[in-house]
């Protein structure tokens, strides 16, 4: 069977020596920085991009991967001990998982969030290895005016899920797709907004975006805020494992959370928050057996839940990346960039030209998970001491590591003086209430999104119905106007605003 | 005429005045036709279109009420400066005078920036942290960096 081949193409790459090296390096480097507060998986993946320039494409893919599920992990732990969701992932963990481990639960919390996750993770290693070659030979499909259509969803979808000002996070992305206009023309040659300056005409580096704004700008934000009396966790963690009577209430969470997370992360835009929020909705919805918890009080079913969801929901993340090209969220943005800087065009193409990179890249997913419920649940210690270490030691050390990245890209510090400027753009963004990771997207898709429409428009002789006349390209624009229709019907936009708030 | 929620107010004012020099900028460039679409095409496009959406986000800002206003608040100027500067520094020193001593200058000078600053861990911070990014960086990863100072200057 072909699911079997490939899979077991992946597992031959993703268990040589090496690539099990960098795989058990980004999980650890992943919890790590999901642990940290303050430093979120999209400033660590930018710091490390420059570094990968001296890997092969497949370990630093697998790395990259590997700090993505990591923080997830990370994210939940701080979230259950000290109420501090290290991820935005794990905000709704910290609402029944904190109040466990306030009950001196936190050692079944930590194992139902971190087995729960375990196995989300290999589910949704099946979906991506079951659904991505179909997809890809859909894509096989696609014209421009396809895939700039697609785009427009793309870019459409990531937002209208989000919380915040729609408007706001549509002026957002345009903006990155302007940034993205700042580049040497590809059909003329013309350099554009360059300014005469030499090192524009290549176009402006994501990674110094990305480092300037994410990095640098965050930095700018945490320190402007009073120094937080944070609650500092005391008591120990004994009793790691959950009684019969949790698992029995954790497992059926555990399978919904899986379902949902599953299909809501290949929604564009969907991924790990929006999933682990849907399913701790879906938990309270559900009703448990009598005399259990109540939600808010420390239900295992509300952590269980929207850990496994917010896992599957990030490993199936990887589908729209992985066979389109298209990034759903900012760390696969950030992915396709690190594609694109190792010389692979991402798209349906990949698949069939690296099929070790590509299926490596899943296995080593699941290998990826497997060493994390290893490793974490016995090192949780580690973790918590992690969490004592002052803001004062860290944020020096993102900086040293944001800089040194940033020169090495060129060896040029122009690349340092953007990511500065870049910087104050960040923390002015932050200062407005504009949420700055709709713009990454829109930066990187931004060039492609140009030569499709432009492509599109050659082909149909200058016609702008193409768009419409084509039926998937116009069944994508249909679809995209209607997700920002049925957003802004007032009804949808006060349950919208109600179930961010929630979070809070 | 009232502000009524001060952040978009002023995210609206910056759409807005992004979009439109993006779109006068591209008028520079040749501009094509539909069936042609020349440099200018699409950027000029997404210029009057960020354009509009600043409008609309100025025009809420303006229309409706928010409980407390949305202020900006105020700046942190303090780390603002001081890590800006600092990582400006870095970009211009280390060509010049080499990782062992610009890695220092921008720990410590940046430290500076929170109100938790002392000298010592500042120090300290500053110590291993050079002595880890040479490690890693250098030693570990190959990447040419320059260690020491150069004499006749690299020349950025």
């Amino acid at each position: 069977m072909d699911l079997i081949h490939n899979l077991s193409i992946g597992f031959q790459t993703a268990a040589t020596f090496q690539n099990l090296f960098y795989a058990l390096a980004g999980a650890i480097l992943g919890t790590l920085i999901g642990v940290l507060p303050g430093l979120g998986p999209v400033a660590t993946i930018a710091m490390l991009l420059p570094s990968i320039y001296s890997l092969d494409a497949t370990p630093a893919l697998i790395m990259l991967a590997g700090i993505y599920y990591g923080a997830q992990y990370g994210g939940s732990t701080t979230a259950i001990l000290i109420n501090v969701p290290g991820e935005s992932s794990s905000v709704v963990t910290a609402i029944d998982g904190y109040q466990m481990a306030r009950k001196g639960r936190a050692g079944p919390a930590l194992a139902a969030a971190g087995l729960g996750s375990f196995f989300a993770g290999c589910v949704g290693t099946l979906v991506i290895a079951a659904f991505a070659p179909p997809l890809t030979e859909l894509a096989f499909k696609f014209g421009p005016a396809e895939y700039f259509s697609l785009m427009v969803l793309g870019l459409i979808g990531a937002v209208v899920l989000a919380s915040g000002s729609l408007v706001k996070a549509i002026a957002m992305i345009v903006l990155g797709l302007l940034l993205g206009q700042i580049n040497t023309d590809v059909i003329s040659g013309v350099p554009r907004f360059s300014f005469d300056i030499p090192e524009l005409t290549d176009g402006v580096g994501f990674v110094t975006i990305a480092m300037g704004v994410f990095g640098f700008g965050e930095i700018i934000a945490n320190l402007g805020m009073p120094a937080e009396s944070r609650e500092v966790f005391t008591k120990d963690v004994k009793g790691l494992m959950p009684t019969k009577q949790d698992f029995k209430d954790a497992f059926p969470a555990v399978l919904r959370g899986t379902a949902l997370g599953s299909i809501l992360g290949v929604l564009p835009g969907g991924g790990a928050l929006l999933a682990s929020f849907a399913a701790y909705t879906v938990e309270k919805k559900v009703r448990g057996r009598s005399g259990e918890v109540p939600f808010g009080q420390g239900n295992i079913r509300g952590v269980a839940g929207p850990e496994s969801a917010n896992n599957a929901g990030a490993q199936t993340s990887f589908i729209p990346m992985l066979t389109l090209g298209i990034p759903p969220n900012a760390v696969m943005a950030l992915m396709v960039g690190a594609m694109t800087i190792k010389g692979i065009q991402p798209g349906p193409q990949v698949m069939a030209s690296n099929p070790e990179l590509f299926w490596g890249l899943i296995a080593s997913m699941w290998i990826g998970n497997l060493l994390l419920v290893i490793l974490n649940l016995p090192l949780i210690g580690i973790w918590i001491k992690l969490l004592t270490v002052p803001y004062r030691f860290l944020f020096p050390a993102i900086l040293v590591f944001c800089c040194i990245g940033l020169y090495t890209l060129n060896n040029n510090n122009f690349d340092v003086y953007m990511a500065a400027g870049f910087g104050l753009v960040g923390y002015i963004f932050y200062k407005i209430g504009c949420e700055p990771a709709p713009l990454l997207l829109g930066f990187i898709l931004g060039p492609m999104m140009e030569e499709n429409l432009r492509r599109a428009l050659l082909l149909s002789r200058g016609d702008w119905s193409t768009f419409m006349t084509r039926p998937l390209s116009a069944g994508l624009l249909i679809a995209s106007f209607l997700m920002v229709v049925v957003v802004m019907l007032p009804s949808i936009k006060n349950k919208r605003e109600e179930a961010f708030q929630d979070a809070d | 005429m009232q502000i009524k929620s001060q952040k978009d107010f002023w995210s609206g004012l910056m759409f807005l005045g992004v979009g439109a020099a993006f779109a006068i900028g591209s008028l520079e460039y040749s501009f094509g036709s539909s069936a042609r679409p020349g440099p200018a095409y699409f950027p000029f496009g997404l210029g009057v279109l960020m354009a509009i959406l600043g409008g609309m986000v100025l025009f809420t800002s303006l229309t409706k009420d928010t409980p407390d206003g949305d202020p900006v608040g105020a700046f942190a100027w303090r780390p603002l400066v001081i890590i800006l500067a600092a990582v400006a520094l870095f970009g211009a020193l280390l060509p010049r005078l080499g990782l062992f001593i610009t890695l220092p200058l921008l720990v410590i000078l940046s430290a500076m920036a929170s109100e938790e600053f002392t000298i010592k861990d500042a120090l300290l911070n500053a110590v291993i942290l050079t002595v880890m990014s040479w490690a890693i960086f250098s030693k570990g990863l190959g990447l040419t960096i320059p260690l020491l100072p150069t004499i006749f200057g690299a020349g950025a």
